[in-house]
């Protein structure tokens, strides 16, 4: 069949670094294709390349859309041949609603004048289709993640769009979400718009893609029919070798009981009379890894954030560290005390965009750096390299900007940030988000050290196998209320989800 | 990807990224000098080659002081991502106050400098509380401000001119530093600094960080020597550094240190970046933001002594309008009012082009209203290409 997307030896540098190095990629019409590389292999660059974000003449090599030699000068000369993109990180503007964010920069006028009814019909058919039972005219930021990702879909396909290409739009999503975008897609296929698919879930890769085209390092690895690959075969292919093991479990003590949290109630923060957490409370042991279960929106990131004290809305409860109460005011004392979290939104609440990956990494623990406020650049630096190396963060070098970083390298450099000293509880919001498998090993093994020398660490996760693969003890959360604390013995998906959604609380 | 790709592909990119890194900002220097040589040879002929008397260059230098000092406390406003608009009154009411105590109060003039700055300190930590605290938009506490100490400067004098200031109160603002002085004390800070900077190297070898090369640093300390060797000089064969002159270079000196070397000024540029990711890091973004503006109001003081010497007089309408002065100086010099983006040396470059712009045109005798449409253009320019040439970038 002929291709409808042929890119022809894409070669595309920053600088001295070449992050594309002479890549191939095909796309057949009416087949979804997913992209599968390690953090930082190029494959967000690669469909920058596509999209004309970055120009023609920016790379070197061909681009061409049904046989004809794309030049395009922007995203909008892509726009008009049907190719759109949803980025890695979400673009829609929370403060508008669906209506006006599909709409934007493109509204439908008469002289002049917007013609609500139209585009009030018009989005509305585009939620239809999608399967978004919402109006029209809720805000964005009113939604959850998951149906901001489909609200992304339903703008990309205002736009008549042919091929969609989506940069990881599952990883902010709970299994129940991804198995809808999932269908999405594969009716999205059937009406003949065809799809380049990224992402680090690789069971969801097998499951839809007609196709997989593996990146590493820029260079083109391999495209087969993922009808002939295993997700072990996709995984040696990314990582360069094989990798026998996912969850690098290890042995570790587990001591007296050292967090005892709550009972807290918050409420949310735009409509103070819905709760959020429900006299949650529980303990944290020295040594031990709890794994936090439930759906986004079950309340479990408000609740870390009631511990770590950076939750805005109104809270009430306590939390004891070491059998010392303490104040629940702000990130700066629950850090001095001796708790840390890593945020679960890299883009508003990790990186500082422009400062370099160094300066990013060392921002909690300066003080450690300084003598009398003064730095020392030299230890600074110093500390800086040895995070880059344990963590394995692949940049160019530490005075990049860390928003130049690709998404998984910047969510590494965060949690770098966290790990320079040693507090007594970690806090790691959905620490693996956006990550490669390869690099999630390297998380997990460093969980497992840091228990070991006596870190306590409370994982979020959405993903139950990580969950399953590496805590102690699960929390499950449903509603706001934490309705199961169960050790890690025999313990199934299942029986998490129908915690989940059991009635009355756990004892 | 394995280890060794990982970190061999890391190390040998480093040196090339360093030379990445230096090539924008040397950019953003190349084109302020650029700026300031089109400048000098434009009015060099449009004045007859007075404006590049040693005279002339003297009093630019000077001319440069209070703007400058200015702009240095704005910077680090405008990196923090606030602003403040009431710098122009405030510096007015601080004068006011140092000419009242100098001329009616009849105090010493160390005790007038102490209570000056003092204020100063209190202004500043009255805007910041407001803007830290008590989250009022900086545009709003600055804009009252504004008005307000205006007002209470007018109050203060009765609307008169406050005169004539003490001769010991002249010193600051006109009088001129002996030649030998100077000379020993540029030498002396000068050594200093190639002293810090060895051993500086001396820590990375330590922790086995690569230096660049001795050569390329000798030559570094080298024109850094030459450069301002050769503006003592220049201003030794007038009548000397003025005093005013030798503030602004300390002050800027300090204040390039505070925002490069210190934790402080690490977290100024977090908070102008990010504050949410910087308060989830426990930056105590309160204290840090107040902390900024209470500097700022003792560098205003700072500025208000001199303004006040100069002068010789406190008047109700002394620093109307330094504000768009000083942020212009900042803009000039590359700080975004986004935040998180600025240098104090930029500034200080900055506040020099906009006085070698003012005192031009005065040279020239270009009508005051032209004097303010040619300030304005330049400002738009100098934003314009910043914001051109990033999003080629
Ligand atoms: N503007 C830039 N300047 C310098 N380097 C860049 C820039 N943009 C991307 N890179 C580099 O290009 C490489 C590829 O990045 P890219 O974002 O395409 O990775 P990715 O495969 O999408 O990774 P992830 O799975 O983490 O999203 C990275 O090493 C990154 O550091
Ligand atoms: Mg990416």
């Amino acid at each position: 069949m002929a291709n409808l997307i042929e890119m022809r030896g894409i070669v595309k540098r920053f600088g001295p670094v070449k992050a594309l190095d002479g890549v191939d990629l095909r796309l057949e019409p009416g087949k979804i294709l997913s992209l599968c590389g390690e953090n930082g292999s190029g494959k967000s660059t690669l469909m920058k390349v596509l999209c004309g974000i970055y120009p023609h003449g920016d790379y070197e090599g061909q681009i061409l859309f049904e046989g004809e030699e794309v030049k395009a000068r922007t995203i909008k000369d892509t726009e008009k041949l049907g190719i759109a993109i949803i980025h890695q990180e979400l673009t829609l503007i929370k403060e508008l609603s669906i209506l006006e964010n599909i709409f934007l920069g493109a509204e439908i006028s008469t002289k002049g004048l917007m013609d609500f009814p139209a585009m009030h019909k018009r989005t509305a058919e585009l939620l239809k289709r999608v399967k978004l039972d919402v109006s029209p005219q809720t805000k964005v930021g009113d939604l959850g993640v998951g149906q901001q990702q489909l609200v992304e879909i339903a703008k990309a396909l205002s736009k008549k769009a042919r091929v969609l290409v989506l940069d990881e739009p599952s990883a902010p999503l709970t299994e129940s979400e991804t198995a809808i975008l999932l269908d999405l897609v594969q009716e999205l296929r059937a009406s003949g718009v065809s799809c380049i698919y990224i992402s680090h879930k690789l069971g969801e890769v097998k499951h839809i893609s007609d196709d997989i085209c593996v990146i590493r390092d820029g260079v083109h690895i391999a495209t087969k029919p993922a009808s002939t690959m295993t997700t072990d075969d996709i995984i040696t292919m990314m990582v360069g070798r094989e990798m026998k093991q996912l969850f690098p479990r290890e042995d570790h003590d587990i001591g007296e009981v050292i967090l005892k949290v709550g009972p807290i109630n918050a409420w949310d923060i735009s409509n103070p009379r819905m709760k959020k957490v429900v006299n949650a409370s529980f303990e944290l042991r020295k040594g031990e890894i709890l794994g936090v279960s439930g759906l986004v929106g079950s309340g479990r990131t408000e609740l870390m954030e009631c511990i770590y004290g950076c939750y805005r809305g109104n809270h009430e409860g306590g939390v004891e560290l070491n059998g010392r109460p303490l104040k629940l005011a702000s990130a700066r004392e629950a850090l001095v005390q001796g708790i840390a979290m890593v945020p679960e939104d890299r883009k508003r609440n990790g990186i500082v965009p422009i400062m370099s990956v160094g300066q990013n990494i060392t921002l909690a623990y300066l003080n450690e750096f300084a003598n009398y406020g003064m730095l020392s650049m030299a230890k600074e630096t110093n500390a800086i390299k040895q995070s880059i190396a344990s963590l394995r963060v692949k940049t160019p070098g530490p005075e990049l900007a860390i928003r130049n970083l690709s998404g998984g390298n910047q969510q590494k450099a965060i949690l770098a940030r966290f790990l320079l000293s040693t507090p007594d509880v970690l806090i790691l919001d959905e620490p693996t988000r956006g990550i490669d498998v390869g690099a999630k090993y390297e998380i997990y093994r460093l969980m497992f050290q840091l228990v070991k020398k006596g870190i306590s660490i409370i994982m979020v996760s959405s993903e139950l196998p990580e969950v399953l693969g590496i805590s102690d003890r699960v929390l499950v959360m449903h509603e706001g209320v934490i309705k199961g604390d169960l050790p890690n013995e025999n313990l199934t998906q299942e029986i998490i989800m129908d915690c989940a959604l059991s009635e009355g609380t756990a004892q | 990807m394995s280890e060794q790709q990982a970190t061999s592909k890391s190390a040998d990119g480093a040196n090339q990224d360093l030379l990445e890194k230096l090539k924008p900002m040397n950019l953003q220097v190349l084109v302020m000098l650029f700026a300031i040589i089109i400048i000098m040879v434009f009015f060099y002929f449009m004045t007859d080659g007075s404006y590049l008397t040693t005279r002339n260059v003297s009093n630019l230098f000077r001319q440069t002081a209070i703007t400058g000092i200015l702009a240095i406390g704005m910077v680090f406003v405008i990196i923090s991502g606030e602003i403040d608009l009431s710098v122009g009154s405030m510096m007015g009411l601080l004068g006011g106050v140092a000419a009242i105590l100098d001329v009616w109060v009849g105090l010493p003039l160390s005790l007038t400098i102490v209570f000056t700055l003092a204020a100063g300190l209190i202004l500043g930590f009255w805007n910041g509380w407001w803007v830290a605290y008590r989250k009022v938009p900086s545009f709003i506490v600055t804009l009252a401000g504004m008005l307000a100490f205006r007002g209470i400067l007018i109050g203060l004098t009765d609307g008169t001119t406050v005169a004539p200031t003490s001769n010991a109160m002249s010193i600051i603002g006109q009088s001129y530093l002996p030649d030998m002085f100077s000379m020993v004390l540029a030498v002396g800070v000068l050594a200093a600094y190639m002293i810090w900077q060895q051993r500086v190297r001396g820590q990375n070898t330590q922790y086995g960080i690569q230096n660049e090369a001795q050569g390329m640093a000798f030559t570094k300390y080298a024109v850094i020597a030459v450069f301002s060797l050769g503006i003592v000089l220049l201003l030794n064969d007038y009548r000397g550094v003025p005093t005013p002159v030798l503030i602004l270079t300390a002050l800027m000196l300090i204040g390039t240190f505070v925002a490069t070397k210190t934790t402080f000024g690490r977290r100024v540029y977090a908070i102008g970046g990010n504050v949410e990711a910087s308060r989830l890091s426990g930056i105590d973004v309160e204290k840090t933001k107040l902390r900024v503006y209470t500097m700022h109001g003792l560098l205003v003081g700072v500025a208000a002594l001199i303004l006040s010497s100069r002068l010789g007089a406190g008047s109700p309408s002394a620093g109307n309008m330094a504000e768009l002065d000083a942020i212009a100086a900042c803009v000039i010099g590359g700080a975004s009012l986004a935040g998180g983006v600025g240098t104090v040396v930029g500034a200080v470059i900055g506040a020099f082009i906009m006085a070698s712009l003012d005192n031009g045109m005065s040279m020239m005798n270009v009508p005051t209203f032209w004097q303010y449409v040619v300030k304005g253009g330049i400002l738009l320019l100098a934003v314009w290409m910043d914001s051109a040439t990033k999003r080629r970038a």
